[in-house]
């Protein structure tokens, strides 16, 4: 205990709840500023700088467990480890000749049909910085950031699926949106027979749940969904999920159906950026704005 | 006869503006560990025992303003909105230093009971700047302010050790 405390009379500064007051306001206007206008984004990367020698501190623990991890490999383990990428090599290579032969038909097909080519894409890796740190939050912090052409809106995927989107870019940072998080859209179809639909996160589990699909829709457990490519962000074609549980109770309007995610953010260190994504084209330019509403109205009966 | 532990108590070094610095800093590295999984939802607040510990005993340097600015470094290193983590230390110091006469009248078993209610209200606000921002709450959040608790007796015995062993603490 302090023994100055006892002397009241003299000043220091305002009283507690005057300054309770104060920086609770404070706290909420700063609240109500940034998830309404998110006018602060050039002072979280200002203040950002400050914290990440403590963000790369508490990294040390975890990278030191590893190489100690990695140091102490048997020798045989890495032998049997070689042999099993050897052999799993032989097999991509394979398929990656087959994929070259098609590649060049299913161009040769779209020229014919005159359909605009499919864009490939670039990756950059990352490594994982840290994983999720708040138990509302699906997300994830990556070692590249503006520093390395990162934007807002990339894709990040591991070597089977989607991982999530880099939603926030830091000087040397980026903070990547895993797709399991809550209301988190990926625009998928399901490989098996094209059924186009959105796969949405359920938050605090690792698993996607995919909204508004009709009790009868042709969907099985085990369908496999990728991304269809209509929004333009996602490329088509990559595996998103899997889907593990169908509930189609005749009371509801809608089947619950569970998906799980294919690619397991848990288990590596290394993640893909993908850029170059096509920019999508320019909107159709609007034709409503020379008809009267009364015109809109006619078109939309019509139809 | 908790008088006595209580006078005992009070022969202390005094501690150093590094030594709080170096605790709050290092419990924002601890929070900042790569936990996951149910290690996450059972992590204790570090930064919020740290902070309420030093706002009971040494409320005329660690306070609200800190504890503000704290939570504001909390909120850019978890990339937090502004101000979720900094309302909820703000309310956490106000109740350290409000409650601080009472606290010390007590031993640590006592404290603990004491403490609990405050980790409570900070999680409680937390979460409800969260329910209100984003729509829903993850219950599993509040298994943090039990070990936070739990954590507040082997803190305020280890940061007494250390106090009572390094004789290099000289400051104010």
């Amino acid at each position: 205990m302090e023994s100055t405390q006892s002397f009241r009379f003299f000043n220091r500064g305002p009283s507690p709840l005057v300054r309770l007051i104060f920086f609770s306001t404070l706290s909420l206007l700063l609240l109500f500023v940034d998830a309404r206008y998110r006018y602060l984004e050039s002072t979280r990367s200002a203040l950002s700088i400050l914290v990440s020698p403590i963000q790369q501190l508490a990294t040390i623990p975890n990278s030191l467990w590893r190489q100690s991890s990695e140091y102490l490999f048997t020798q045989s383990s890495l032998v049997r480890e070689n042999k099993v990428l050897h052999q799993q090599h032989e097999i991509d290579a394979a398929q990656l000749l087959q994929l070259q032969t098609m590649h060049a038909e299913n161009q040769q097909l779209r020229n014919l049909l005159a359909l605009p080519q499919r864009a490939g894409f670039t990756t950059q890796t990352a490594e994982i910085v840290s994983a999720e740190r708040d138990v509302f939050k699906r997300k994830l912090l990556i070692n590249k950031g503006s520093g390395a052409d990162i934007q807002a809106g990339q894709i990040v995927m591991d070597d089977k699926g989607i991982v999530g989107q880099i939603t926030r870019v830091y000087p040397w940072l980026s903070e990547v949106t895993l797709i399991t998080e809550k209301d988190h859209a990926v625009p998928v179809e399901i490989l098996r027979n094209g059924l186009r639909t959105i796969v949405f996160g359920a938050g605090n589990t690792s698993q996607l749940v995919l909204r508004y699909m009709p009790t009868s829709a042709d969907i099985e457990n085990g369908d496999l969904l990728v991304t269809s490519g209509i929004d333009e962000i996602y490329p088509p074609g990559i595996p998103v999920a899997t889907v593990v549980k169908i509930e189609r109770d005749p009371a509801y309007p809608f089947a619950r159906i569970i998906c799980l995610p294919i690619a397991g953010v848990d288990k590596h260190h290394h993640l893909l950026i993908l850029s170059g994504t096509p920019k999508p084209p320019a909107l159709p330019a609007e034709q409503t704005v020379t008809k009267s509403p009364v015109e809109i109205a006619k078109t939309k009966r019509a139809k | 006869m908790p008088y006595l532990t209580q006078a005992k108590q009070e022969i202390q070094r005094p501690v150093s503006n590094l030594f709080v610095l170096l605790s709050i800093v290092v419990a924002l590295v601890l929070n900042g560990l790569p936990w996951q999984g149910i290690w996450l939802a059972i992590r204790p607040d570090f930064v919020a025992v740290v902070l309420l510990y030093w706002c009971m005993h040494k409320p005329l340097r660690v306070g609200i303003g800190l504890s503000w600015v704290v939570g504001i470094f909390a909120d850019v290193a978890d990339a937090n909105l502004f101000g979720q983590h900094a309302l909820a230390y703000t309310l956490l110091a106000f109740g350290g230093v409000v409650l601080h006469r009472r606290l010390q009248m007590f031993d640590v078993r006592q404290q603990t009971s004491q403490v609990f209610g405050i980790f409570v209200l900070t999680y409680g606000v937390y979460a409800l700047v969260h329910w209100q921002l984003n729509g829903y709450v993850v219950w599993s959040y509040f298994i943090g302010c039990v070990t936070s608790t739990l954590l507040w007796m082997p803190f305020s015995f280890m940061v007494r050790v250390i106090r009572q062993m390094n004789p290099k603490h000289k400051g104010s």
